[in-house]
């Protein structure tokens, strides 16, 4: 299988050991994620305002390019990139005035109709190679990681426009976690805000935001919380310093991408997954766990 | 603190403005709370968000914009997606936003950011920060 995919500005510079990690996964599984030429940045938010068509214009643009290239999928690794690729895409299907004006704007030889389909590797993982496919490839496996699957908003919401998972009651990663062997411990908040953008400028706001989902998750006994958005990662794994200052009980809880972890569960070589670079180290952890030494040759 | 509520105010330009930006109609709200309950930035705001509707429903417009919760709104989608009215809460939180902004300035002074921290931060951080908080 072959998919145009699309990685974005943080996993090409801060999270390179989650794009790497997603090619290597993805390719284990025989899936091709072939980098869709000159792609740009999505806008790293949805527009919420009526009159802001002029936000559109970036992430229209990967869909009119994937187009072009002669795909009908673009793949994205990036929860939050998925989020506003998807939105916008939904957007354009449902307001044809702002896909002509969009249109006119972008100048491109071959108008955009609507025609490609935004969908999160998770999607692609679960639904096309299925289940059983990576539980076979799953060897060593993650025998003895118990690991908490948290979706935080990108993933999904809202769920009309984005239709991976029940937003209430998600489940599609921790499927994939139990395919790879993990223990996948059940906790609350795991669809909560981790607080975003808000530690830009007032991380007093995000820190309770990931304490919370932080501190329930390694309650049920977690060794590492997985996620698939840079942003939560960065939050959940840099404000971990600050949290051991403000409570005294707080252990800290490693946090990982899916992708990280199905690398380690197919016996991948993990050296370029920039496990040095997490704020929390998970390394002694996965050792523990027994999951992470083992390296198959290539 | 008494206030004063006037047919003028309720119907301003300025609630007819947040309607427009926001494409909502803030009357559809009734208060159920739900919006507040599962807030995830509830704890640090001054207004809870329903708090924030019934203002704008009453006029109040200056008072929303004064308020920390319309900064404190991550549009994690969370209120929208338990509402049982539909009404789309992160949508009228960006429209006033949008007007705060244009009536006091950027929310942000991009020069003033800690620089040690600015190195660490991920990238989408700044760009979503950076489109929330300025014009």
């Amino acid at each position: 299988m072959r998919y145009f995919y699309f990685p974005g500005c943080t996993l090409e510079t801060k999270a390179v050991g989650f794009n790497r990690s997603a090619k290597d996964a993805a390719g284990a599984l025989g899936v091709e994620l072939v980098t869709l030429p000159e792609w740009n940045c999505c806008g790293a938010t949805f527009p919420l305002s009526t009159d802001n068509v002029l936000d559109l214009a970036g992430p229209a643009r990967n869909l009119v390019s994937t187009a072009e290239a002669g795909g009908d999928t673009l793949a994205v690794a990036c929860a939050t990139c998925f989020n506003v690729l998807r939105r916008t895409n939904h957007f354009l299907r449902n307001n044809p005035e702002t896909l002509e004006k969009l249109n006119a704007f972008l100048e491109r030889p071959q108008p955009y109709a609507g025609q490609v389909e935004v969908r999160h590797l998770l999607d692609i993982f679960v639904h096309d190679i299925g289940l059983e496919a990576i539980r076979q490839c799953a060897v060593p496996g993650l025998r003895g990681l118990r690991a908490a699957a948290y979706y935080g908003c990108m993933l999904l919401r809202p769920a009309a426009e984005i239709a991976l998972d029940d937003p209430e009651r998600p489940d599609i990663m921790d499927q994939l976690l139990a395919a790879l062997g993990a223990e996948v411990v059940d906790y609350p908040h795991r669809g909560e805000c981790c607080g975003a953008y808000l530690t830009v400028k007032s991380p007093e706001a995000s820190m309770p935001m990931s304490y919370r989902i932080l501190s329930a998750a390694e309650r049920a006994g977690a060794h590492v919380l997985a996620t698939a958005c840079p942003l939560c990662q960065f939050n959940l794994d840099w404000l971990q310093a600050r949290l051991r200052q403000q409570y005294a009980s707080y252990r800290p809880l490693p946090v990982l991408y899916f992708t990280q972890l199905m690398g380690l569960a197919f016996g991948l070589d993990t050296s370029g997954y920039g496990f040095e670079q997490h704020y929390v180290d998970p390394r002694p952890v996965l050792t523990q766990a027994g999951v992470l030494g083992e390296v198959k040759a290539p | 603190m008494r206030v004063t509520i006037s047919v003028e105010q309720v119907r301003s330009e300025w609630v007819r403005r947040i309607e427009e930006v926001s494409g909502q109609d803030v009357m559809a709200c009734y208060h159920c709370g739900k919006c507040s309950a599962g807030c995830p930035a509830a704890e640090v705001m001054d207004l809870l968000p329903n708090q924030i509707i019934r203002l704008v429903q009453l006029g109040q417009v200056e008072r929303a914009l004064e308020s920390q919760t319309i900064w404190y709104c991550a549009a994690c989608q969370t209120c929208y997606a338990r509402c049982p009215k539909g009404v789309d809460l992160p949508r009228l939180m960006e429209a006033l936003r949008e007007l705060a902004m244009q009536k006091r300035g950027d929310h942000l002074e991009i020069a003033r950011l800690d620089v040690q921290a600015l190195a660490e931060f991920p990238q989408q951080a700044f760009i979503a920060g950076f489109r929330k908080y300025t014009a």
